[in-house]
């Protein structure tokens, strides 16, 4: 179990100040010249060694993706934009750092800039998150009336801007076109790739989006060396990491741990153990809603990494852990996920747009077991035609849930069919 | 996608007060000359704090603001389903059913709010007090279910404690502090501490600078040395 002093946020659960003078006294802050100082290139090479993969799902290693911006400034100003569009399903992670931990974010949206030669930075927040984006508002208030972002930030001679934009209630702008689309002033419609963000991005100009947990967790890594945060988890799966566990737990909570801990020991250790106990788990969705469903016989050994679920055909996505004992009904639960993608999609792509529509209404019948069995076949093959045929990852989200329900409880649906059938027929001849 | 569309009955103008106007100004000074559409969706936020609603004279004073077509401004207004597109109530209630707030009873709380309220999701109460939304994932999943009245979530709620924070809206009474209505610290777990419970202003101890530079510069010129030496 990962000790406190190897916890990068302090302040997770808002029991301390967590405003300039209190994120201070943790640690922030602290140095950040002497960072900066190191030079681009030698930050982009920590960050590589540091074995840190994007926080937001897909797990791209943040170094590397920090080194796709062009080296030199040219007439195109170089753009950072975090994304804060926190949504998926099961996840509440990045919230907890915009309200209580705002400067490890904001000292990490200068370090990041500087590394990629951008001057201005916009961290793009979900609308609902009101009062998270008042608590980050203050802090870069404080940042720039302190002279920590600014003209001259940290006193470094660079010059770093940072805006707030919030959004206005829409999940696919936390992809990171559609967040593009999104901060120019449109629908947020995610963009043909190539060409990516790195060489035509906002406003036309080189841009990495990141999410807000990599990019937090970056000045601490720096401060205390890749090494350091290379040495928790297995390789390929560096670091510490917050995870939200939700759902069927006595004591749901977000905690941060080490990469590739178990998801049985995550569970007990930090959330109670299983309502019931660990023998009434039916299924964990292990990394937000976008996720296969894994059955408790997976569940029994498997390790929280990236690796360890990808070959379980699951993944870690946002590690948001959503767990269901034996009283949930496990098909009408991921019909609820089915509709929560056909209320998301933006309807640019013709395989989401009408699959989204057309995956929720047959889920919604087998919730009921009003269908054949050989539509649990059908249902599978329409997953499998919008996967991989549209812009976005949208589409994949909305297939996955609806795979792993039919690989791991494909009984259950049978069952269902069997027995709406039946009583069908017995409605009939009385 | 959700199809939403336009109220029949639309205001004959719209106007920014000046408070709206002064924040207006600020947000457009946020992007560079000549990107001033990026504003669009924090001034329609700005038109629904000042009427409650986003009408169509707003949408297209906004347009005249930020030089962009009516079109390009309606188009955003009805695809963000923060903006409202018809009045809703002076308290307008959003209860979450996404996957973690069902598994946790969000529907014991969207069937508080209709014994409450006598109204059903996507209504407005006659009086015009209370309004009622189903909302996607509020994104507050460890500490569901969760309600947001106006721009504040109630998390960790059930029938009794929702009834309650109406009931407090209905006789006008000040609220309890936003947050979990279980008294527990926000996201961490209930009762006992599993982290956190050292004291987070010790000493972090830092890396070596100057030896890190030194080996880096060592790495990139042997990298070089490399690079430059004849191919065997």
């Amino acid at each position: 179990m990962l000790a406190d002093k190897d916890r990068i946020f302090t302040n997770l659960y808002g029991r301390h100040d967590w405003r300039l003078k209190g994120a201070r006294a943790r640690g922030d802050w602290d140095g950040t010249k002497e960072i900066l100082d190191m030079g681009p290139e030698w930050i982009i090479d920590e960050m590589k060694r540091s074995g840190l993969r994007g926080r937001g799902g897909a797990g791209f290693p943040t170094g590397l993706k920090w080194s796709f911006m062009p080296k030199t400034e040219s007439e195109r100003p170089h753009y950072l934009v975090v994304n804060a569009d926190e949504g998926e399903p099961g996840t509440c992670k990045d919230r907890d750092m915009l309200r209580f931990d705002p400067h490890k974010l904001i000292e990490g949206c200068l370090i990041a800039s500087f590394a990629m030669r951008a001057h201005t930075c916009y961290i793009y927040i979900r609308g609902e998150f009101y009062n998270e984006a008042s608590n980050l508002q203050v802090a870069i208030d404080e940042a720039y009336d302190a002279g920590l972002i600014g003209n001259n930030a940290c006193g470094s001679g660079w010059k770093f801007d940072l805006y707030l934009h919030r959004g206005a209630g829409a999940y696919i702008c936390g992809e990171e076109t559609a967040l593009i689309e999104s901060i120019e002033g449109h629908k947020g419609q995610p963009r043909l790739k190539p060409p990516v963000p790195a060489g035509v991005g906002l406003y036309g100009c080189p841009t990495t989006v990141n999410n807000v947990e990599s990019i937090a967790v970056a000045p601490t890594i720096l401060r205390r060396g890749a090494s350091w945060f290379a040495g928790f988890g297995r390789p390929n799966n560096a670091g510490t990491k917050v995870f939200c566990i939700s759902g069927n737990v006595n004591k749901p909570c977000n905690v941060e741990e080490s990469m590739s801990i178990s998801l049985k020991e995550l569970i007990e250790k930090h959330c109670g153990g299983v309502r019931g106990g660990w023998d009434n788990l039916q299924g964990v969705i292990p990394g937000g809603a976008s996720v296969p469903v894994l059955p408790k016989s997976i569940c029994d050994t498997v390790l929280m990494d990236f690796d360890a679920l990808r070959d379980v055909k699951s993944g870690l996505g946002t590690a948001a852990v959503m767990v269901m004992d034996k009283s949930v009904d496990i098909v009408a639960a991921i019909s609820r996920l089915s509709d929560f993608y056909k209320h998301e999609s933006c309807g640019q792509c013709t395989p989401c747009r009408e699959g989204t529509g057309w995956l929720a209404r047959v889920m919604r019948r087998m919730v009921k077991g009003d269908a054949t069995l050989a539509e649990i076949d059908t249902l599978e093959q329409v997953t499998y035609q919008i996967e991989g045929h549209t812009i976005c990852a949208l589409g994949d989200a909305a297939a996955w849930p609806v795979q792993g329900l039919i690989r791991h409880f494909r009984p259950e649906l049978e069952r269902r069919i069997r027995d709406y059938r039946d009583a069908k027929t017995r409605d009939k001849a009385a | 996608m959700s199809a939403r569309v336009m109220a029949e009955n639309q205001p004959a103008s719209f106007a920014f007060n000046a408070e709206m106007q002064e924040r207006a100004k600020k947000i457009v000074a946020k992007y560079p000359a000549g990107r001033q559409a990026s504003a669009v969706i924090p001034l329609l936020d700005l038109a629904q704090r000042q009427e409650g609603w986003v009408s169509r004279p707003a949408m297209e004073r906004i347009a005249v603001m930020l030089e962009m077509a009516p079109i390009r401004v309606m188009e955003v207004a009805t695809v963000y389903t923060m903006f409202k597109l018809a009045p809703v109530g002076r308290n307008h209630i959003q209860v979450c059913t996404s996957l973690s707030c069902w598994l946790r009873g969000s529907n014991d709380v969207v069937k508080s709010c209709k014994d409450k309220l006598g109204i059903g999701l996507g209504e407005v109460t006659p009086d015009n007090a209370f309004s009622l939304e189903e909302v996607e994932c509020a994104g507050a999943c460890v500490n569901a279910p969760v309600i947001a009245v106006g721009d504040d979530y109630y998390e960790d709620v059930d029938y009794a404690s929702t009834g309650k924070i109406i009931d407090a809206l209905k006789r006008g009474e000040k609220l309890p502090p936003h947050g979990s209505m279980t008294g527990r610290d926000n996201a961490a777990p209930a009762g006992e501490k599993t982290s956190l419970t050292d004291d987070p202003t010790k000493p972090i101890p830092k890396q070596d600078f100057a030896a890190a530079k030194a080996a880096f510069e060592k790495a990139k010129a042997e990298a070089a040395a490399k690079a430059a030496a004849p191919k065997a």
